[in-house]
């Protein structure tokens, strides 16, 4: 099995995802429709899970975010 | 060679000879369309008028001896995300419907039909290009030409089928995590993801805009090459433009691989099944045996993951905050989700991008070439949630873009080309080069093309 299969499963982490979706959608003014939300959570799961990978890597100081602007 | 099976170059070259008139040819592409869509459910608008107008006034050129251009009478059709004169833009949604008809074609198409070529429709995708299949519930998913039971993938899932359907010899799609390079895989024909600023992306409707492409989708590499050459060129409309000057490709193609360094990538890179066999293939037929590894991949997908996420979101949020419920299922939760999606992350994707940017950089010292699959695997059925890969079971639809999407992160110019897979369904192996090196990769495709390694043939449909 190939590494890029690991990043599929679901880490073990202390995140409340409900509460998170709950506080963050009423914080950015959004509303959720009761029938929406539990694949809302399930998608913020996912990207955490992506997140949690991408964060362990250390990154130095020098490194910038890719986009430049132009003025 | 049947009308189905005519190139875009074999249709210009008898064109400009007068052999055929492009009225004959558009009023052909027409019939065909007419006739074979049904079953694929490529097409969202058909351009009749306009195409024939167009063929009309190609036609007239010739008859005053002008230049019709190098594409002259080569039907075409793009990705219902371009603006096309007179058309609403939908971008595969309902609620775009609401918009006003675009006022001017998109840059891509300008400079199309400024090469003659002859536009005869819109196309199917998945809602705002935020999939991989194209199973689209407000138009419909698209049909596999070569079974009609299975996914053309996406997002340029339309761009796909009405290709490998021998609708039109060309057409357009974006591609911001592999929606050029998945459909072209899984319908078997070649997909060029350009360079990152290299094609304009003006007159498109954008996804997440840090990701987003644009480029060509063809039966042949000729064709490929002779489309991208006529949509290069700076345009200072799209703040991503490179600003370079035009390099054509197609002159270069029968150059062939000779003196390109090619080599294998390894590590997350190596496929499993009928995408090693692919990759092996043409690692053979090109006499490759050096493997390369390339450094944190898994990481590279789930940053691209994470800045599609928060682009899309954020692009759409005006929607998402109004009228959700006007959303396809298929994307709605998604783009929900990647509202909430916290900027530590996001920016620590973008950094990401920059750092894995540099390690193949340096890979490209002394490579010219990387091949690796497109696609873990061939079409899925239509409707079908998981894949098994390895033993292990995923769900399909993300995971269909798990080869193409840690390199549009990082904008290098690929060509996917088509293979068989022992079940006789198309798989494609990515053939990636160095940035702005285009050329390079078309031609390698060209190589594997004429030495019968690839199979774009037309389906059945």
């Amino acid at each position: 099995m190939g590494d890029h299969l690991k990043d599929e499963k679901s880490v073990d982490r202390p995140f409340d995802a409900e509460s998170y979706v709950d506080a963050a959608a009423a914080l950015i003014g959004l509303p959720l429709d009761p029938a929406h939300r539990p694949g809302v959570i399930l998608n913020i799961e996912r990207i955490a899970d992506m997140a949690a990978l991408l964060m362990a890597f250390s990154l130095s100081e020098e490194t910038e975010p890719a986009p430049v602007f132009r003025p | 060679m049947s009308d189905v099976d005519a190139t875009a170059l074999g249709i210009a070259a008898a064109v400009r000879s007068g052999r055929l008139s492009a009225v004959e040819v558009a009023e052909a592409a027409l019939a065909r369309i007419a006739s074979r869509d049904p079953a694929l459910n490529s097409f969202t608008a058909v351009t009749e008028a306009r195409a024939l107008a167009d063929a009309r006034a190609v036609d007239a050129a010739i008859a005053r001896g002008e230049d019709p251009g190098p594409l002259a009478g080569a039907p075409f059709a793009v990705k219902n995300l371009f603006d096309v004169k007179g058309l609403v833009t939908i971008a595969g949604s309902r609620i775009d419907r609401e918009r006003a008809p675009a006022p001017a074609d998109a840059m891509v198409i300008q400079r199309l039909a400024g090469a003659g070529a002859v536009l005869v429709g819109a196309l199917n995708m998945d809602e705002y290009a935020y999939g991989f299949t194209t199973e689209n519930t407000h138009y419909g998913a698209v049909h596999n030409p070569h079974d009609v039971a299975r996914v053309a993938g996406g997002s340029s899932g339309g761009s796909g089928a009405a290709v490998a359907g021998g609708l039109v010899p060309l057409a357009l799609g974006s591609d911001t995590n592999g929606s050029i390079r998945v459909p072209a895989s899984l319908c078997g024909i070649f997909g060029l993801k350009p360079t990152y600023g290299r094609l304009s992306r003006a007159g498109a409707r954008l996804f997440a805009t840090s990701l987003d492409h644009v480029g060509p989708l063809a039966r042949s590499v000729g064709d490929l090459a002779a489309g991208y050459d006529a949509m290069q060129g700076p345009d200072a409309r799209d703040p991503a433009s490179s600003g370079r000057a035009v390099e054509p490709a197609l002159a270069e193609l029968e150059r062939g691989a000779e003196g390109l360094r090619i080599a294998v990538a390894g590590g997350y890179f190596t496929g499993t099944g009928e995408a090693a066999a692919a990759v092996a293939r043409v690692a053979q037929a090109l006499g490759v045996t050096r493997t390369i590894e390339v450094p944190e991949a898994a990481r590279a997908r789930a940053a691209a993951f994470i800045i599609t996420a928060s682009e899309g979101a954020n692009l759409h949020f005006a929607d998402l905050k109004a009228r959700a419920g006007d959303f396809d299922p298929m994307t709605r939760d998604r783009f929900l989700a990647g509202a909430l999606v916290p900027a530590n992350w996001v920016i620590a994707a973008q950094r990401f991008r920059r750092w894995y940017r540099e390690q193949f950089l340096a890979l490209f010292d002394d490579t010219d070439i990387l091949l690796m699959p497109a696609t873990p695997c061939s079409a899925p059925l239509i409707g079908q949630d998981m894949i098994e890969i390895d033993g292990a079971l995923v769900p399909s639809r993300p995971y269909l873009g798990v080869y193409t999407q840690p390199l549009s992160f990082i904008g290098l110019p690929i060509v996917a080309v088509p293979l068989r897979a022992p079940g006789g369904l198309p798989i494609g192996v990515q053939i990636v080069a160095a940035p702005w090196h285009e050329s390079d990769a078309l031609r390698v495709a060209r190589a594997l093309e004429r030495g019968g390694v690839t199979s774009a043939e037309t389906a059945d449909g």
